[in-house]
């Protein structure tokens, strides 16, 4: 299945490579250049690559591409989601999945990599039973280390790999048992000029940081589970009781998880917290145009909004930015084209604005399209679907453990400020007879 | 340092080599000081060892000899762990000569007693198969014994060392069939996706498809035509059920959609596509759309595979239209399958929803992406006909946009749609050339050169102007307008030479200079067509029609129409050719075939429910193996089995009272039961056992035989076919009634092949016959069937075929048919009886002679009616009789008797009303008949 594994950084230096059949030469990584380098940007890499005897399989990750080589017919979304567990994994480690964390830990990179993958083949991959036979590093334990020459590698296999629930591991012990979960919604929405939702859904995860000795078994049940329409469970979710009775009854793994992914599509019923007043427009005559945005808070539940950021790609032409913030601070960049202005909280009495001028390349004709909005936002202690948890119970362990759950929404792609074609267009493509 | 005695200094050396290894120098030569150091007891070192060994043996195949005694050495180790990370590294080490060694520590670690050993054992199969070819029919024994493995650690894993070195062998799996789905749920995640398409391949050869059915019906037309054809679709239209083995593959895959691994997703939206039945396969499309949420790279895969679907069933994805809306942060590749998708999915009902939305993607920054809106809306165009014109307008608009490429693609894309429909456009074609002098790339201007030339009827004024200016500018232009410049000069040459004449020579001359040898040719071949030589050349008379010939219009379809030939979620579909290694999924199998070889799995799931009887006596043990056998035929899943066991457990415990009777009849179950799975031909045989278990069951009651007609001979052209009810219980289902079927062939010619074709009546399950080979005329043969009529006395109708015929016929049930007698004592009868008061009771008073009262007579009126069990009774004046009923509710029906002095009280009771009622009017002109 997977025969090569090559980390290249943005550069195009190739700062990692790993083999699990026979050594493949690194030059196969050129029909890679080649692609990255018709594509011009690093998201325009085209996932999958032919080469005359190879397949390339590369995934683009903080700044890193992991570019697999394949020989054989496999299911692309394999090689995919595996890579992405990859990088996971050293997220998981490291802290971050960064080249200079990779390099300075390349032998636990190694002994990762080959645990994860056998002839190929994906063995252990999950954080638990790796975490067991390969210990994370830490400061304490690299100086134990060097002192005693013990090593950071499992003497065992972790017990878990062969029970039924390879997720937790054996023996665990927690002196404060506690079990806490994040309810983090994102609403994706594109909303038009005049602020109508052309499009709008709630996304939503449930993260778990669960730290209880044994082996617990827990159910967590909603207030109103009808909410949710399309979701996706950790393995560790008993199916059986969500179809029936739509709790979530699991053994948790140990640590922090993602217990849950799940979708609410309720075109009717998502609130859109902020409303968004802008006017953007370019001159016809003279290098010259004017911006004028301004937010406020619409649906919030009584909740405030905070961290709000609003991200705008200016066209091409736009040269440079002369505005005033009555709140925050906008900041410009003439050379990805990108106006980024920082609000922070939002105020329901004195609602932020930014205006004034934006200098146009002399000579070049306006651009045509309006650009559109960004905006990121966030409103803790409130699940915007309206989702809640109504309890936990815990069966299974005789202690009492200490529980949370916390809300918290975000704005996941929250356009505005799409131009959907008004009467001008219509002319065109309106059915005529 | 590697030499050093210290072990601390050591690791660190070794910690080196292995970050020159990872940049990728070549650190071979230190292979010598790294051998010795296998053996050592550092696990951590060892295991860096191990990564060196596996890098460099095989470029130092000598050298890595000298470590292969270690390994042997660890294969036996009590640790588990070392077992399993000597055998990866032993098989990871590429050097031929230790082949022998490989396949014997496979075959060692195969049958080890931890599943984590087998399970790397089953990675060193495709390990050693790579480096051995030779060794497949050894290592095919390892997979097999290997798949029958129960553990999940193991599962996924075999069966991608199956698909690697025996993909064809598909006999390997159908004793491992049940359990591999039954399994497939616990499985860790990346075998579910092997094990999953490794199940499509296999249903595909196993299974036929579930949606032969629609199709038939389409055929039925054809029924009534001809006796042959007839004959032919009788055949076909056999109505189609599910193997249970291929429910259970759906049903056990289906929960998988919920998981949180995307190829695991994508795998079962694949299956799903390739296996299930039309209807049923659009619940994967909700886990699809999830999927749009991940990652970009996982957008593209899915997007890809969606855009296949999308062709072909419009409907699945158009309630989710939304979600394929660009947006302005989607990579190139993301936003041109998007449109892709968007366009296949537009229809009538939504174009102008697409098309609104097109129309902010023509304007967006990114250029590309714009022409290829361009081009979706021609296509859209071109396949609604009905906007043809709005987007020609739409388009002829876009040509006055600045950016070029918009519109370059814009002329390209009008006049593909112009060729449908030229004539009502020479104004567009006006309009057109008036931008020439505007438009500088080359597609396009080639475009509206060719435009001009084949429609220059139309435009007669502007066709000669435009060649004037082509003449002038003809050395700066690009090839491809060079070539459409010459042949825009020989057709108006050839219908306006009087103008153009010298124009056309000009042209021509210029063209014979050019660099490009393509427009050398090409000028020598149009001068030779048009212009008239003194040769006379024979061609030059048919120039006309062959460059004005009419020319088809070109087909704008979709890039993923032919994608659907690969297996949905491959790297072949994702490429569009043929990867190394794909294995073709095979069509569907014409006829099922034997079904019967899973069947060794029956055996298994029985004594896995058998285990929670443990505790049970015999008796019941058997009952609940029989409940286990006949779901895993009937429906596959052991989880129903047993729950089925235990239902018919309880059921069997609550009237505890006639539980003698009921043991014996499951202790006789099991028999049939084996007699049936060995072959359908010993019908005769299971009678008999039916007959002895008929005894047991209750006092045998004779009864005169009333036989109904089925279908007279001379509707029948001579086939005759009478039924008379059995009164034994059925030996199929025991929900079922057994109806003897007794056909006689009165007609003059042997009948071939009497079988039972198509039930028409719903809800009542028919157990057929086995098809009757052949009938001598004169001959008659008597078989058995079970009917279950659910309680009801609805006619049982089905469709009765010989080999040239088919004769529509229908079984009456008879109310007193419908019953199965049981014995019970008094006591209960009155107990039983005070349960069913009220409303579940009706009676009536029946004049009777007095001596029609004594007991014998009125005894053989009742059971000649009704199939019933006598309740013994003290009293002379009352009859009791007793029956359960036989069909789906078993529930009890109680007939009572009393005596009067001039008649009798009669009286039923039962849950059932509707049968209690119709049975008392039965049994009241039976009994007041003399």
């Amino acid at each position: 299945m997977i025969h090569s594994l090559f980390l290249i950084n943005n550069a195009g230096d190739i700062f990692l490579e790993k083999h699990w059949k026979s050594v493949i030469s690194r030059s196969v990584c050129d029909y890679f250049f080649e692609a990255q380098e018709k594509a011009m940007e690093p998201d325009n890499v085209p996932p999958v690559i032919r080469t005359p005897h190879h397949y390339l399989i590369n995934i683009y990750r903080d700044k890193i591409f992991f570019v697999s080589v394949i020989q054989t017919e496999v299911p692309p979304l394999f090689v995919i989601e595996f890579l992405h567990r990859v990088a996971e994994m050293f997220q998981d480690y490291f802290g971050d999945c960064s080249e200079v964390a990779i390099k300075d830990n390349v032998v636990i990179v190694y002994e990762l990599l080959e645990e994860m993958l056998d002839n190929g083949f994906p063995l252990a991959t999950e954080s638990n039973i790796l975490k067991e036979l390969i210990k994370p590093p830490t400061i304490l334990r690299s100086m134990v280390n060097s002192i005693t020459g013990s090593s950071n590698v499992g003497e065992t296999l972790p017990t878990g790999q062969l029970s039924t629930v390879p997720w937790r591991r054996a023996g665990v012990k927690y002196t404060n048992n506690e079990a806490y979960f994040d309810v983090v919604e994102e609403i994706d929405a594109i909303l038009d000029k005049s602020g109508t939702t052309v499009f709008a859904e709630i996304q939503g995860v449930i993260d778990a940081c669960v730290k209880l000795s044994g082996m617990p078994d827990l159910t967590l049940s909603f207030m109103n589970p009808r909410l949710l329409d399309d979701v996706s469970f950790h393995p560790c979710v008993r199916f059986k009781r969500w179809e029936s009775e739509r709790v979530l009854s699991f053994i948790p793994p140990d640590g922090n998880f993602r217990l849950m992914s799940y979708h609410v599509n309720a075109q009717n019923l998502v609130a859109i917290p902020v409303y968004v007043r802008q006017n953007i427009s370019f001159f016809e005559s003279g290098s010259s145009g004017r911006l004028d945005i301004t937010l406020g808070p619409k649906q919030t539940m009584g909740k405030t909004v905070e961290c709000v950021v609003v991200t705008v790609h200016m066209p091409k032409v736009v040269l440079n930015a002369n505005l005033t913030a009555t709140q925050g601070n906008y900041t410009y960049d003439p050379v990805t084209k990108i106006l980024v202005w920082d609000i922070g909280k939002l105020n329901q009495q004195k609602l932020p604005n930014l205006k004034g001028s934006l200098s146009l390349q002399s000579g070049a004709p306006k651009p045509e399209e309006n650009p559109s909005l960004n905006i990121d936002l966030k409103i803790q202690q409130l699940a915007i679907s309206g989702l809640k948890v109504n309890r936990l119970d815990m069966y299974g362990e005789k202690y009492k453990p200490f529980k949370g759950v916390k809300y918290v929404t975000k704005a996941g792609k929250f356009q505005t400020g799409k131009v959907v074609p008004k009467q001008s267009s219509r002319l065109l493509f309106d059915k005529t007879k | 340092m590697l030499e050093s005695s210290k072990e601390s200094l050591k690791l660190e050396a070794m910690k080196r080599v292995v970050g020159l290894i990872a940049k990728g120098k070549n650190a071979s030569e230190l292979f010598p000081a790294v051998v010795k150091n296998v053996a050592n007891k550092n696990l951590e070192l060892k295991k860096l060892v191990y990564v060196y060994l596996v890098r460099y043996a095989e470029e130092q195949q000598d050298l890595a000899l000298l470590s292969i005694s270690t390994f042997q050495r660890a294969l036996k180790d009590p640790n588990q762990l070392i077992r399993a990370s000597a055998l990866r590294v032993l098989s990871s080490i590429r050097v031929p000569i230790i082949v022998p060694i490989m396949m014997l520590a496979i075959k060692e670690a195969a049958s080890d007693l931890s599943p984590y050993v087998r399970k790397t054992a089953a990675h060193a199969i495709q390990k050693l198969y790579s480096l051995d070819a030779d060794q497949k029919d050894h290592l095919i024994e390892v997979i097999e014994k290997l798949l029958k493995d129960k553990s999940t650690l193991v599962a996924g894993s075999v069966v991608m060392a199956f698909e690697e070195v025996c993909p064809d062998r598909i006999d390997l799996i159908h004793r491992n069939y049940r359990k591999l789905c039954n399994l497939l749920m616990d499985v860790e995640e990346w075998g579910q996706v092997v094990i999953i398409s490794m199940l499509t391949r296999y249903a595909r050869t196993q299974f036929i498809s579930p949606n032969e059915m629609l199709r038939d019906t389409n055929s039925e037309k054809a029924f009534y035509e001809s006796d042959e054809e007839k004959r032919k679709s009788a055949e076909e239209t056999k109505p189609y059920a599910m193997d249970p083995d291929h429910r259970l593959l759906l049903r056990s895959t289906k929960p998988l959609l919920q998981s949180r691994n995307t190829a695991v997703v994508m795998s079962v939206a694949q299956l799903y596509w390739h296996l299930a039945p039309k209807h049923e396969v659009n619940i994967i499309t909700k886990s699809l759309v999830r999927l749009l949420r991940s990652h970009r790279e996982v957008q593209y895969i899915v997007l890809q595979n969606i855009a296949t679907m999308s062709i072909q069933r419009k409907g699945m994805f158009e309630p989710f239209m939304k979600s394929f809306y660009v947006r302005s942060t989607d990579a190139t590749h993301i936003k041109t399958l998007k449109l892709e998708i968007l366009t296949n999915l537009a229809n009538e009902a939504n174009i102008s929803t697409v098309l609104r939305e097109f129309q902010t993607y023509v304007k967006s920054q990114d250029k590309a992406f714009a022409a290829a809106t361009i081009q979706a809306i021609g296509r859209c165009a071109t396949n609604i006909s009905e906007i043809t014109d709005t987007c020609l307008n739409g388009l002829v608009l876009l040509l006055s946009n600045r950016d070029e490429t918009v519109v370059a693609e814009s002329v390209v894309v009008i006049r593909k749609l112009l060729q449908t429909q030229p004539s009502e456009h020479s104004d567009i074609i006006k309009h057109m050339a008036k931008l020439f002098d505007n438009i500088t790339v080359p597609m396009a201007r080639a475009s509206i050169l060719w435009l001009i030339g084949e429609y220059c009827e139309h435009v007669p004024k502007i066709a000669p102007d435009v060649l004037r200016k082509m003449a002038k500018t003809f050395h700066n232009e690009e090839d491809i307008v060079k070539l459409q410049t010459v042949s825009l000069a020989a057709k108006l040459y050839l219908t306006n030479s009087k103008q153009t004449k010298l124009l056309t020579q000009y042209i021509l001359n210029l063209g014979k200079y050019d660099q490009n040898y393509d427009i050398r040719d090409r000028t020598r071949f149009i001068r030779q067509l048009i212009v008239p030589s003194e040769r006379g050349g024979a061609l030059s008379k048919y120039a006309r029609r062959i460059l004005l010939a009419p020319k088809p219009a070109p087909v704008l379809q979709s890039a993923f129409k032919d994608r659907d030939r690969f297996q949905l979620g491959t790297l072949s579909h994702t490429l569009n050719s043929k990867a190394t290694g794909y294995l073709e999924l095979s069509d569907w199998p014409p006829m099922a075939p034997d079904q019967s070889v899973r069947n060794v799995e029956v055996a298994e799931a029985v004594s896995r429910s058998t285990l929670a009887f443990d505790s049970d006596e015999g008796p019941k043990n058997g009952h609940s193996c029989e409940a286990g056998s006949r779901s895993g035929s009937g429906s596959g899943s052991s989880e129903e089995s047993s729950s089925e066991a235990s239902e018919s457990d309880s059921e069997s415990s609550s009237d505890s009272d006639s539980g003698t009777e009921q043991k014996k009849q499951s202790e006789a179950k099991p028999a049939q039961k084996v007699r049936r799975s060995s072959g359908d031909g010993l019908v005769s045989v299971c009678d008999r056992v039916c007959v002895c278990v008929c005894q047991q069951l209750s006092s045998p009651v004779f009864v005169p035989v009333h036989t109904y007609e089925l279908l007279h001979r001379m509707t029948g052209k001579g086939l005759a076919a009478q039924y008379h009810f059995s009164r034994q219980p059925c030996i199929y289902d025991d929900r079922m009634i057994s109806v003897q079927l007794t056909f006689s062939n009165n007609g003059d010619h042997t009948l071939e092949n009497i079988h039972i074709s198509e039930k028409t009546s719903a809800g009542q399950n028919i157990h057929c016959f086995s098809p009757i080979e052949c009938l001598e005329p004169e001959k008659s043969v008597t078989v058995s069937m079970g009917v279950d009529f659910n309680d009801s006395t609805q006619a049982a109708s089905f469709q009765l075929c010989t080999k040239a015929e088919g004769f529509n016929v229908s079984i009456q049930p008879a109310v007193g048919e419908l019953l199965l007698p049981v014995t019970m004592s008094e006591q209960d009868f009155s107990k039983e009886q005070g349960k069913l008061q009220g409303m579940n009771e009706s009676s009536a008073t029946i004049a009777m002679t007095p001596e029609s009262i004594t007991s014998q007579p009125l005894h053989r009126k009742v059971v000649n009616m009704a199939n019933v069990g006598v309740v013994p009774s003290g009293q002379n004046n009352v009859h009791r009789y007793q029956i359960t009923k036989l069909v789906s509710s078993g529930a009890l029906v109680l007939v009572c008797v009393v005596q009067k002095d001039s008649g009798a009280q009669l009286t039923v009771n039962t849950e059932k009303t509707i049968i209690g009622s119709m049975l008392l009017r039965e049994l009241q002109t039976v009994l007041s008949a003399p």
